[in-house]
């Protein structure tokens, strides 16, 4: 309980109505770049992560904006068979282990989990720092891997094509996953321990706000699903660097032993990228509902229920590989299992707009198009769990378009929304508001645009991985990549507008949403390097908006300064 | 049980010249089951969808934050809990189960299905029919008979994928996996590679033809008579001196394999293995991995002397050899 002390260093008098001119924060501590690259301060280390995961995620578009321009003939024309091959691995590879896996925990949840809490940072402050750097050298080998003519072998590394028969950097590019991986692993640690160590006076864990809650259940996922990614890439090295049989069967290796261990993390790992969305919606839901969540505790143990029943789940991707008809029957009926928390979610979360006050600002857009999203991305999976229908679609582009539901529908709509949820407290400045409505919109009809018509192609079935088509699938094709286009405009309009809104968006109160939560209610905005001028004590349950008093703003315009 | 499909929307496309379908050709026995599942979960994920789009877009509109009015607070309901538990679960269960019997339908073959042989390869398919026709990347069935594909990778993975049959199985290297189908309508349809595969999985692609079967028969006459399988594995069988130890005489030095087939072999040092084409393909690549009870390891290895096509080959010949009369194989 060491948060429960007094801070030290002098606190300066408060002054909620003036923002940061008027005081210290994290952001005017210090200017240095050594402050920046050596800081232990969680929120600093969160935009360190911004601006990486950021930068890995145009990275990411970029490749699939050249998939999607190959995709819009039928024809192999623009890029060889080879350079697509290399795209569409690239293209995983990067938006999977250095977006979206660190995305929210470690932009939105380095910064807020510690706040929500009452916690003046993370319990282990240098090992956050440590995670970040770790997590960069593992993007820059993967970067170089990329620059040295890249990877082949799709983001699944299926051997003993990726073992024996690829030409590409396997080896180089299985490092840099490797590293990335002990990064993941020291957030999950930070967070559970932070979670059980540094919560404040009062802060008791059915007090804990929903987002801390997804963050628990996924950093139990990373610490204990990495690790086997990593005996996964060093057996599957092994294989390819000294020839010790494994996987492939002309070493006397089991191809299909690669598959269980590879998807024993990789399944989880899907929730590892979905769970703390699913925190960030819960938070946005009630702050703009004004409203506890509908059934805050089944909210809370549907996260914990899908991070087991996550680890039983993963021979759902082989039901066609070889292993037996009844292992395919058991792990069928455990998927139709992990669906039900999901749906138990979603439930809620429309369960709490009832009789709320709700107000359809730019975060909430974001709610919409996420719930509309995440619901059909998660019935598509039913078809995908369900096992004669599986034979006719799995590795077709209806596997593709369901992913891409859940991981761009849910996951990035779910950081957009709360990216602009938490701007002015991250930075103090407001985001235009109309833009922002405007882009959300863009992104939710681009977005559908590219990935409905995919479900379709995969259902007449097209095959995923396809560098020419046949020319039946050219409607629904050049459908899907008109779409691309206007979403990456609608991922474009965002960085444009809140790079600007740095400079030139008016400065953010403390609380411009009139929120409950120790981060908009305790915290200066932006908040100083100790998050708090004195340790908060919580007195009331989260999301506590039945005290509500008359004079609260009805639109964020009003608490503009 | 197709029929009612067609009556669904097709996508009209941008000229309006052709239209889009929204299913591929519907021409094998498990087709229409496959086609009503899919149908039957559409209709589920439509129903959960526009019931969550109302929900969230009715609330939002109609609790909208206005001066003055406040939120209800609400705690939660514990029935409502248990319903949108229980009711999603019991249609997942629904599905479950009926997507498990569809799943058996096409995994186990008809005992008198006409068996062929298909060897994938970086990037081309092989293919053997059981009178020996030989086909690369074209494969003619006849309409009306069950065809069960014994299927193995000389290299990499891949996967045998037929969207009009609605049938899928991947390829591996080192065991043999089965799919099966009986096609219903005559015609030509797309056969893909589904598992990516490398440069050019995306030309490791092929026609299947269903044909009537007085056109299969006369295609393969066309086709050119060549040595069926078990004919050229009773010659390797002979030509690498398999006989000289694997015979009836008594004091052989390895077990005769008549009438073995299908049976349980029991293995030196305990346990039992399934006497079936992997059995029979571990024994000739590393024969000490499952030695038979009573025999010394006095076997080579035949790894990297025989291919994959032939390992076929002394398979079908010792498969014949489970039935003297040789009733097993029809044509």
């Amino acid at each position: 309980m060491s948060a429960a002390g007094p801070i030290p260093g002098p606190i300066p008098a408060p002054s909620p109505a003036l923002g940061r001119a008027s005081r210290e924060n994290y952001l005017t501590a210090d200017y240095s770049w050594r402050s920046w690259l050596l800081t232990v301060d969680h929120k600093r280390i969160g935009i360190l992560y911004l601006l990486s995961v950021t930068g890995f995620f145009f990275l990411g578009g970029l490749f699939a904006v050249l998939l999607r321009l190959e995709l819009a003939t039928p024809q192999g024309d623009l890029v060889q068979a080879e350079t697509y091959n290399k795209l569409f691995t690239m293209h995983g590879l990067v938006m999977i282990f250095f977006f979206l896996v660190p995305s929210i925990p470690g932009v939105l949840g380095n910064f807020f989990v510690p706040i929500m809490i009452g916690a003046k940072d993370m319990a282990f402050p240098r090992l956050n720092l440590l995670s970040w750097y770790v997590y960069m050298i593992g993007g820059l080998v993967s970067f170089l891997a990329i620059v040295m003519g890249g990877v082949d072998t799709g983001w699944t590394f299926y051997a003993p094509y990726s073992s024996t028969y690829a030409n590409s950097n396997v080896a180089l590019t299985a490092v840099g996953v490797f590293i990335t991986g002990f990064s993941s692993i020291l957030t999950g640690l930070n967070i559970i321990v932070t979670v059980h160590k540094m919560r404040a006076p009062g802060m008791t864990w059915f007090r804990m706000p929903l987002f801390v809650w997804a963050h628990y259940a996924t950093s139990l996922i990373m610490i204990l699903g990495t690790p086997v990614l990593a005996i996964t890439i060093l057996l599957l090295a092994l294989e390819r660097l000294f020839h010790i049989g494994i996987f492939d069967p002309k070493l006397g290796g089991d191809p299909v032993l690669f598959q269980h261990l590879f998807w024993f993390y990789s399944h989880p790992a899907v929730y590892i990228m979905i769970l703390p969305a699913m925190g960030v919606i819960s938070e946005l839901v009630a702050a703009f509902s004004r409203k506890r969540i509908f059934g805050y505790s089944f909210v809370a143990f549907s996260s914990l229920a899908i991070a087991v029943l996550g680890f039983l789940v993963w021979g759902h991707h082989m039901f066609l590989s070889g292993q037996s008809v009844y292992a395919g029957v058991v792990f069928s009926v455990l998927s139709f299992l992990v669906a039900i928390p999901s749906a138990v979610k979603v439930f809620n979360w429309a369960a709490t707009l009832y009789k709320g006050s709700v107000l359809l600002s730019t975060p909430m857009m974001y709610v919409l198009g996420f719930l509309g999203l995440f619901t059909i991305g998660g019935l598509t999976g039913l078809f995908l769990a369900c096992l004669g229908l599986d034979v006719h679609v799995h590795d077709t582009y209806f596997v593709v378009a369901h992913f891409h539901y859940i991981m761009v529908g849910g996951a990035v709509m779910a950081f957009l929304g709360g990216l602009h949820y938490w701007w002015p407290k991250m930075f103090g400045r407001m985001y235009p508001e109309a833009l922002g409505k405007f882009s959300a919109v863009v992104v939710f009809i681009g977005f559908n645009l590219t990935f409905f018509p995919q479900f379709l192609l995969g259902y007449l079935g097209m095959p995923r991985r396809y560098h020419a088509y046949p020319e039946e699938f050219g409607v629904l094709n050049v459908l899907s990549s008109a779409g691309a286009s206007i979403l990456g405009i609608g991922y474009l309009l965002p960085m444009v507008y809140l790079i600007w809104s740095l400079r030139y968006g008016p400065a953010a109160v403390q609380n411009p949403w009139g929120a409950k939560g120790l981060e908009w209610e305790k915290a200066p905005t932006p908040p100083p390097t100790f998050n708090f001028d004195a340790t908060p004590v919580v007195t009331q349950e989260a999301y506590a908006y039945a005290d509500d008093l008359p004079a609260e703003p009805t639109r964020p315009e009003a608490s503009y300064v | 049980m197709t029929s009612w499909f067609a009556l669904l929307p097709a996508l009209q496309t941008y000229d309006g010249s052709q239209t889009a379908p929204l299913f591929p050709p519907s021409a094998s026995t498990v087709s229409g089951e496959v086609d009503a599942l899919y149908a039957f979960l559409v209709g589920v994920s439509i129903f959960f969808s526009v019931l969550i789009f109302a929900l969230v877009i009715g609330f939002t509109v109609r609790f909208r934050r206005r001066p003055g009015v406040h939120a209800t607070p609400i705690e939660g309901s514990l029935p409502l809990e248990l319903l949108w538990t229980l009711v999603p679960l019991a249609i997942a269960m629904v599905i479950f189960v009926w997507g498990a019997k569809v799943y058996f339908r096409t995994v186990r073959a008809p005992s008198d299905a006409m068996q062929i042989d298909v060897t994938g390869k970086q990037w081309m398919w092989k293919m053997q029919h059981p009178t020996g026709q030989r086909e690369i990347n074209d494969l003619h069935v006849p309409v009306g008979v069950p065809v069960k594909l014994r299927m193995i990778s000389e290299d990499v993975i891949h996967s045998f994928y037929v969207p009009a049959f609605r049938i899928k199985r991947d390829v591996v290297p080192g065991r043999y996996s089965t799919t099966w189908f009986e096609a219903t309508q005559p015609g030509e349809y797309h056969l893909f590679c589904a598992e990516y595969c490398g440069t050019k999985h995306s030309q490791m692609i092929g026609r299947v033809f269903a044909l009537d079967p007085v056109e299969y028969q006369a295609w393969l006459a066309g086709a050119g008579a060549a040595e069926t399988p078990r004919e050229a594995g009773a010659k390797l069988f002979t030509s690498l001196r398999c006989d000289t130890c694997h015979n009836s005489q008594s004091g052989a030095r390895g077990p005769d394999l008549a009438g073995r087939w299908g049976g349980k072999s029991v293995l030196r040092g305990g346990g039992s293995a399934t006497f079936d084409a992997d059995h029979v393909r571990e024994s000739i690549l590393n024969p000490g991995a499952k030695l038979a009870l009573g025999y010394e390891p006095l076997m080579p290895s035949y790894s990297g002397q025989v291919g994959e096509e032939q390992l076929l080959a002394l398979i079908a010949y010792i498969e014949s050899l489970a039935a003297p009369q040789g009733a097993k194989e029809k044509p």
